[in-house]
């Protein structure tokens, strides 16, 4: 059984218009220990799909259909208590900036102490010690002092390694690490994703990265999930996705990376931007803006289908696909 | 933190010595202190005779430094009226409206955090939206007609409260005259503090709930809430702490507006403060204890400020009175 399975997700916004959709029956599985990324633009439904999972959007966003079984459970039918007790207890997250996930005025040990306490029956001085040593195992120098200090007195790199701490405090089975390395300084992000890396594999936790660094995807997960306007237009190993794209947009992200394009030279961009969700074009979300649009594109969204160890959502790569053992046949 | 104590009491000072300036140079506008000490039958040499031994032909400099070395020893000058030094007086007063003071404060303590909380936490609940309409009937209506309505209903009409004066007070450490210590003395001070605290009631629910609703929109609350905290833990600890902080600076300024607020509270109320001896002072056109009356609500006004600048030092982490002093 995997430990997550995503079964037509689907996320709206309340809004004077009608709900609009934000995630459109997105599907997906996670194995037990399994790294898996989530890349694309700002405002595809990554963050969504994040929060979606913990039963933790925030209004008016609402969950409008489709399941989320999380070992066996479903989080779309739980109570309130069953969220409470799953969230930070068997599924943790990581939030995007440091410098504001923890609250001000309480102290790094009474944000851990808490959080153990809240799960699980521990007294203080107990509670405290596992803080110490999930602390120790991130690398947090004298954390014994770190624990009575307060956020503002640490750096942005030291709170999110705390961060992380917190994260793995009640050994959870599922971490979903919401753009942990956006907001903080390029020479730290590094050491931060190879903590990330190092704790999920040393702890066996599965993790879900949402990124739009393809470099950070490749560096960290094992599978890549592409987002597109609130649907998943790619998922595959993340080796295919990096080295072989199939989806226009996927070859375009890979393509738009400063590597691919010599110095001196304009970068290569996708052109135009995301429709917005009040604004969705009629089929496929991505013709707009696709060098290979045909009809069929305007006129019907692609399936999913499985090529190989990737699956795609596009009328232009399924023909070729189709095509491809004839002419190989001629 | 010591730097900073001796930063903040200098600053006291030159808000002292403005506040000096401005009492003082009122008192040469508020008519001739002459009619008022000696009436209209003596004649006019006498009358200039006067003026030079009371040094009111001195130039205006020197006549402030004098008061102000006068004031330095405790002399605010002496009331035309009650014939007694003016500071006197005006202590005799102190502690009838400080105890109203106080009592307002309790009210409004009391009262606007759990209101506040509550209309954040359930903006739609029914219960919000009855708090968030008598707070704007609060906000409106003046202090005085607040307690005149009081008094009608309560006092005249049902008769459950007795309408003026302070009620059987009890003598404590000496000085101090409480309320606090008689069944009598609580049923005289319940309906002025009331009146009092109901302009500044609405107003701290209604800063208690703006300030908690974008509090509880942060990322910390959020973070909290996937943790797996309970929500009366995210609303009480994480989210109040924060709430708080900002409310409690405006509430050190309000509470010195309060002492102001007092005047008419008191007069209708015929409460034996200072308020209500201000208003008999300015009709009296008794000087020396306005200025006086000035400079000690000012002092007040400037004491509770530095005190709870000091207290948001020690409740809020990110500040560091330590450093604030360099």
């Amino acid at each position: 059984m995997s430990l997550l399975s995503v079964r037509d997700l689907t996320v709206k916004f309340a809004s004077r218009d009608g709900a609009m959709a934000a995630l459109n029956g997105i599907s997906f599985d996670l194995a037990r220990g399994e790294r898996l990324g989530i890349v694309g633009e700002s405002g595809a439904g990554k963050s969504i799909t994040g929060f979606a999972l913990m039963n933790l959007l925030s209004k008016p966003g609402f969950i409008d259909g489709g399941e989320i079984l999380f070992e066996g459970e479903d989080v779309t039918q739980m109570s309130p208590k069953q969220v409470r007790d799953m969230r930070g207890n068997r599924m943790a997250m990581i939030f995007q900036d440091p410098m504001v996930t923890l609250n001000p005025v309480l102290t790094i040990g009474q944000q851990m102490v808490e959080t153990l306490r809240a799960h699980r029956n521990l007294s203080f001085e107990e509670a405290r010690q596992i803080a110490l040593v999930k602390l120790k195992e991130v690398y947090i120098p004298s954390p014994d002092e770190r624990l009575d200090q307060y956020p503002h007195e640490l750096s942005g790199g030291m709170r999110q390694r705390i961060i992380i701490a917190m994260a793995l405090l009640l050994d959870p089975k599922l971490i979903i690490a919401d753009e942990p390395t956006t907001a903080l300084d390029v020479t730290i992000q590094a050491d931060i994703m190879e903590l990330l890396l190092e704790m999920c594999q040393s702890n066996q936790v599965g993790l879900i990265l949402i990124t739009h660094d393809l470099g950070v995807v490749s560096q960290v997960t094992e599978r890549t999930m592409v987002m597109y306007a609130g649907r998943i237009i790619e998922t595959g190993a993340t080796r295919s996705i990096i080295n072989d794209p199939q989806h226009p947009y996927t070859q375009g992200l890979i393509n738009a990376l400063p590597q691919q394009t010599p110095p001196g030279q304009r970068l290569k961009q996708i052109p135009g931007a995301m429709p917005t969700l009040s604004a969705m074009p009629t089929g496929c979300p991505f013709h707009t803006r696709c060098a290979h649009v045909t009809d069929e594109c305007k006129r019907t969204a692609p399936e999913v289908s499985q090529f190989g160890d990737t699956a795609v959502a596009c009328h232009e790569v399924h023909r070729l696909q189709r095509d491809l053992p004839k002419e190989v046949a001629q | 933190m010591f730097a900073y104590l001796v930063k903040r009491v200098f600053q006291a000072i030159a808000v002292m010595l403005a506040i000096s300036l401005i009492a003082f140079a009122i008192q040469g506008n508020l008519g001739d202190p002459l009619r008022e000490l000696v009436g209209q039958s003596v004649s006019e040499e006498v009358r200039q005779k006067l003026r030079d031994d009371l040094g009111l032909n001195d130039p205006f400099a020197v006549q402030y430094l004098r008061f102000l070395g006068n004031a330095l020893q405790g002399d605010l000058g002496t009331s035309y009226f009650f014939k007694e030094p003016a500071l006197d007086v005006i202590l005799k007063k102190l502690p009838a409206t400080l105890e109203l003071v106080f009592g307002a404060t309790v009210i409004i303590i009391g009262l606007s955090i759990p209101l506040g909380v509550f209309t954040a936490i359930w903006p739609n609940s029914i219960l919000t939206r009855i708090i968030l309409s008598l707070s704007i009937v609060g906000l409106s209506i003046p202090v005085f007609l607040t307690a005149i309505l009081m008094i009608f209903f309560f006092s005249v009409e049902l008769g459950w409260m007795p309408s003026f004066g302070r009620g059987e007070i009890v003598h404590v450490f000496g000085y101090w005259e409480t309320n606090f210590a008689t069944k009598d003395g609580w049923a005289h001070i319940i309906m002025p503090s009331i009146a009092l605290s109901s302009i500044m009631l609405p107003m701290f629910i209604r800063l208690i709930r703006a300030e908690m609703i974008d509090v509880l929109q942060s990322e910390y609350i959020r973070y909290a809430q996937a943790k797996g905290i309970a929500p009366w833990r995210i609303y009480f600890v994480h989210a109040l702490k924060n709430t708080l902080l900002p409310v409690i600076t405006v509430g050190g300024v309000q509470i010195g507006t309060m002492v102001a607020y007092t005047i008419l509270t008191e007069t209708v109320f015929s409460w034996p403060g200072m308020g209500a001896m201000f208003l008999e002072a300015v009709n009296r056109v008794d000087t020396p204890l306005i200025v006086a009356y000035l400079i000690v609500v000012g002092f007040i006004f400037v004491l509770t400020n530095t005190i709870v600048d000091l207290i948001y030092g020690l409740v809020n982490p990110t500040i560091n009175l330590a450093r604030m002093g360099a």
